[in-house]
């Protein structure tokens, strides 16, 4: 009857963890197959590198480039935002603050990671935008750096917390070491603990960067959605996930555009896996 | 042998919190010699050794009533400068810790935080310290290779090479042998006997013999308490107080 058990129990959690590997092929194969009929219709060069995005035009133009520059214009821009301050934020906790501070700032990270996006996206609309579109005298705030600096701070959290634990699992050896040699403490940080943790904090630049990538309802609040090819962060631009997002209801079912946009949402999936892969690579190679 | 004190510690007191590491200790450390302090695990003689080079200070909620001496300037003053004082007073470990970098990295890594860029001069530093740790021999052919490649042994004789090259006027050396096998241990204590020209050396060990063989001073700690401290000859032949009988003959610890 023990046996018996044990049995049962056994191959339940085998199934709940072929469960998310199957649900994972299973939503793949389905945006394969909705997303790739778009290509009876564009090529995918066309598809990727089109400059022109009418999808309920006669005939649609669909060209998702813009939407493609968009999106890498805006997690740039998060990125460059969110990594220095990231992992000085990083350093900060693991290395210099004193016991209590770290408690709190660490909290409070965790915190800014539990205010859903949308809330982010409000809070951007009412006092970002404006001080945008007022600083850089624009027509509108609705822009991209906008949107990068909201991402910016939903990318915060993970990179903060990831490579926090990087810092922190450094043998405690390399800096008592470093110091031993009359390294002051910067020394230490920079020549020793950074480049000892440099692939975790790798791995955090990606996972955040990897977050912003996916992030929709914020992005879609406070970037403005103008299909249009960006040239720079101070105009309005569309990201691929707000594309969707925005325009899903109002495809109609078996549609190019219905196509169309499951295909983006494979374009999407496919930077979404690259990005989590280069970060478990780089997590990995720590030892 | 030069009786100069190099390191004095008087009437040290040091608290982990409410818990008394040391009661007052008092301790000269004589230059260009020696010193070995041995004693039963949590007895407090790495928290004494990592004073004399305030490894201590990044302990939190640690707290020191007492001076230590460095040629007579009170290390712990409010101008003492701990950088400064580390510089001077380096530090071996019990586990090797060499940087994950090459070797030649790991040695010019003294150098470079001392800000000294000339190639050159970094180079033949980086030689002349392996050569004295006597670990030029066995690495001459690959000085680019990471140094975690080494064996426990080398890897302890490149920590003080590393050491070295900041040229340091004193070097602790704590529980240096714990982790090494019985050749490499021989061949660290040969080395520390050799150091002790140049260099003020003191050493915590657990092992008496060791002790016995390479110090000229010993100092018996026992709960935090300095119960004697002597030559070591005098130390081990007719020990002063009981307690220290009783540990060098075994009795315990």
């Amino acid at each position: 009857m023990r046996k018996f058990k044990e049995y049962i129990i056994e191959k339940l959690i085998l199934a709940s963890g072929l469960a998310s590997i199957f649900f994972v092929i299973v939503i793949f194969l389905f945006l394969l197959k909705e997303g790739l009929a778009v290509f009876k219709i564009v090529t995918p060069a066309n598809f990727l590198f089109g400059k022109n995005w009418y999808p309920i035009s006669e005939p649609p133009q669909l060209g998702i480039f813009p939407l493609i520059l968009g999106s890498l214009l805006v997690t740039l821009g998060a990125a460059i935002i969110s990594v220095p301050i990231g992992i000085a934020c990083a350093v900060y906790i693991a290395e210099v603050a004193p016991v209590r501070t770290k408690e709190i700032l660490k909290a409070s990270i965790e915190l800014l990671a539990a205010i859903p996006s949308v809330v982010l996206g409000f809070i951007g609309m009412v006092t970002l935008v404006p001080w945008v579109k007022s600083i850089f005298k624009l027509p509108t705030g609705l822009t991209a750096l906008s949107g990068s600096i909201m991402l910016a701070f939903m990318a915060m959290p993970t990179i903060v917390s990831i490579a926090e634990d990087a810092l922190y699992s450094v043998p405690r050896s390399y800096k008592e070491g470093a110091l031993a040699l009359g390294a002051t403490h910067w020394q230490t940080i920079y020549r020793v603990l950074l480049p000892a943790a440099s692939s975790g904090i790798l791995a955090a630049v990606m996972l955040g960067i990897g977050r912003v990538i996916g992030e929709t309802m914020a992005v879609m609040m406070i970037t403005g959605n103008a299909a249009l090819m960006p040239h720079s962060f101070l105009q309005p631009v569309r990201t691929l996930t707000a594309t969707i997002a925005a325009e899903m209801g109002e495809a109609v079912v078996g549609s190019e555009h219905y196509f169309a946009l499951f295909a983006i949402g494979i374009v999407l999936f496919v930077i979404s896996f690259a990005i989590n892969i280069t970060a478990d690579l780089f997590l990995h190679r720590k030892r | 042998m030069d009786e100069a004190i190099k390191m004095k510690a008087e009437n040290v007191n040091f608290f982990y919190g409410k818990t008394q590491a040391l009661k007052d200790v008092s301790l000269d450390i004589h230059a260009h010699s020696v010193t070995a302090i041995i004693g039963p695990s949590g007895c407090g003689k790495s928290t004494f050794i990592r004073l004399l080079n305030r490894m201590n200070d990044l302990i939190p909620h640690a707290q020191l009533i007492g001076r230590v001496y460095l040629d007579c300037q009170d290390v712990f003053s409010h101008a003492a400068d701990p950088v400064e004082l580390r510089r001077r007073v380096g530090m071996v470990f019990q586990k090797p810790n060499p940087f994950p970098k090459s070797i030649f990295e790991n040695i010019a890594y003294g150098l470079h935080v001392n800000n000294i860029k000339d190639k050159d001069f970094v180079e033949t530093r980086v030689i002349e310290s392996l050569k004295k740790a006597a670990l030029w021999e066995e690495v001459r052919h690959r000085l680019h290779e990471s140094a975690l490649k080494l064996s426990g042994g080398q890897q302890q004789r490149l920590c003080i090479a590393r050491c070295l090259a900041v040229s340091p006027e004193v070097i602790l050396f704590d529980e240096p042998c714990a982790s090494l096998d019985p050749i490499s241990t021989a061949k660290i204590e040969e080395l520390i006997l050799e150091l002790k020209k140049e260099y003020t050396i003191v050493i915590v060990t657990h092992n008496m013999q060791q002790a016995a063989r390479v110090a000229d001073y010993t100092a018996f700690f026992l709960l935090g308490e300095l119960i004697e401290f002597n030559k070591t000859q005098e130390l081990f032949t007719a020990p002063k107080d009981k307690r220290t009988e009783a540990y060098i003959t075994g009795r315990f610890g």
